[in-house]
């Protein structure tokens, strides 16, 4: 089964091939140093890889979002904290290119484009994270516009976004803007010292009198979160879930390669029984969670609203399948995987967020479950069907 | 595509994901309370698959999605307006 159409010039060989050679040897710099290099940034976007989520039309280089997927899965395999960057950047341009007026694409989608303006989406805060109705954040009306005030924290590539998608309560509720890292009143605080993804330069973010003018607002006013942040999130939780099979690949790799060479007994560690249980558990979850994200790829590819479902499921699976192979690919590993600097010791760091990200597994174990309660109801005609029949 | 038969596919599209529930097309479904903001946007996406067309942003006011007939109603204004018309 091939996963990239025969006639893109994006192929899952592609991405594999500039993955290995610009992403994963460095990545335990990024981890170590906590930074992305801007010319990774530079050549991310030379790629067409920052823009993938953006249409031609857009300045984008056009991609399905099933080899977007892909592209993901791959970046992830090599560094969580890149995969992250590209994460909230495809969540910003996605959101302005559907939900923007002309002006607010004219003015962002370029450089969203070409990668000189990085996004970074602003909706957690200290006090509110799955439960996204709790956000403090407001945006009172002035003549000319918005004045935001609030903080967000846990913003990843906060520390060098240049545009900020900001989610805050105004007087017709909930609401998002597009903020300039430039306006006055905002300050960028850098978070360091995360437990994964420790690459991904995340920041705390506090607007104080923040005034941004009305063509800030992206979207209608209210709706910011019940389409422009759901529709986001959907890219993100998308995004996530390709990139923790990407961990879950890595992991594989690493426990593949390091049991041929370690010897246990008398024997390679592969020969072992219990090794392989491990590693048949590590595949079947990777395989599975791969056949889940090309799924929810294909069915936004075909615009199905089914992909909304399709791509929870996926990133609940995936996520949870990603932190059990890293687990384990430690636990094969032995006190080398312990160690400082070891690259398994890094995805189980990194994947361990993916459980906690874009929605948490039990907000996704509570929503799963209750489409699975509506499916199982059965149908039952509405009334204006049953007022027709006897019409 | 008729009023009804839009009507219709809105109408079959909210009731094959909420099967127990009793709809009538001019009651207000947040008012019912099982919208949350995922459902609100699997319904922009099916009215923007099923009918072929993309919403406009102005369209985009939650009053233009409160009831099976204000649904209806946006489907007819947004394929006749001719901008909006997916390629």
């Amino acid at each position: 089964m091939t996963d990239t159409p025969a006639t893109s010039p994006f192929t899952r060989e592609r991405f594999r091939a500039f993955a290995d050679t610009e992403i994963a040897p460095h990545a335990a710099e990024f981890d170590r140093e906590q930074r992305i290099p801007t010319e990774l940034v530079k050549r991310l976007a030379a790629e067409g890889f920052l823009g993938a989520v953006l249409p031609t039309e857009a300045g984008g280089p056009g991609m399905d979002m099933v080899t977007f997927g892909v592209l993901h899965e791959e970046v992830g395999r090599a560094c969580s904290s890149v995969r992250s960057l590209l994460t909230v950047h495809s969540m910003v341009a996605f959101a302005v290119n559907r939900w923007g007026t002309a002006e607010q694409r004219a003015a962002w989608l370029p450089g969203l484009a070409d990668g000189t303006a990085l996004g970074a989406f602003c909706l957690t805060e200290p006090g509110a994270g799955s439960d996204a109705g709790r956000i403090a954040a407001t945006a009172e009306r002035t003549g000319g516009g918005f004045v935001i005030n609030g903080t967000k924290k846990w913003i990843t590539a906060g520390q060098t976004a240049d545009v900020y998608l900001v989610f805050a309560k105004a007087p017709n509720g909930m609401s998002a803007f597009l903020v300039d890292r430039a306006t006055p009143g905002l300050r960028v605080k850098p978070l360091h010292d995360i437990m994964g993804t420790r690459g991904s330069m995340l920041a705390e973010l506090e607007f104080r009198d923040c005034e941004v003018g009305s063509r800030a607002l992206l979207g209608p006013e209210g709706m910011g979160l019940s389409l422009v942040g759901t529709g986001a999130l959907d890219i993100g939780r998308y995004s996530v879930a390709c990139g923790s099979v990407g961990i879950s690949q890595a992991c594989v790799e690493a426990c593949a390669a390091h049991t041929a060479r370690r010897v246990a007994g008398s024997a390679p560690l592969r020969e072992h029984q219990l090794i392989r249980r491990m590693l048949s558990d590590m595949v079947t979850g990777l395989e599975a969670g791969r056949l889940l994200c090309r799924r929810a790829g294909a069915l936004k590819d075909e615009g199905d609203p089914a992909t909304v479902m399709a791509t929870w499921t996926a990133k609940y699976f995936a996520s949870t399948a990603a932190v059990s192979a890293a687990s384990d690919a430690v636990q094969i590993h032995g006190a080398s995987g312990f160690g400082a600097g070891a690259a398994v010791g890094r995805y189980y760091r990194d994947a361990k967020v993916m459980e906690i990200i874009e929605g948490s597994s039990q907000i996704q174990q509570l929503t799963i479950a209750e489409q699975a309660f509506q499916a199982a109801a059965g149908p039952r005609p509405s009334r204006s069907a049953a007022e027709e029949k006897v019409r | 595509m008729t009023t009804e038969q839009i009507t219709s596919a809105i109408r079959e599209f909210i009731l094959g994901r909420y099967p127990e529930l009793e709809l009538r097309d001019d009651e207000d479904i947040f008012r019912l309370g099982f919208v949350n903001s995922l459902f609100a946007m699997e319904l922009v996406l099916f009215i923007e698959s099923h009918f072929q067309l993309s919403i406009p942003n102005e369209e985009l006011a939650l009053d233009g999605f409160r009831t099976v007939d204000a649904m209806a109603a946006l489907v007819e204004r947004t394929a006749t307006s001719g901008v909006a018309a997916k390629g």
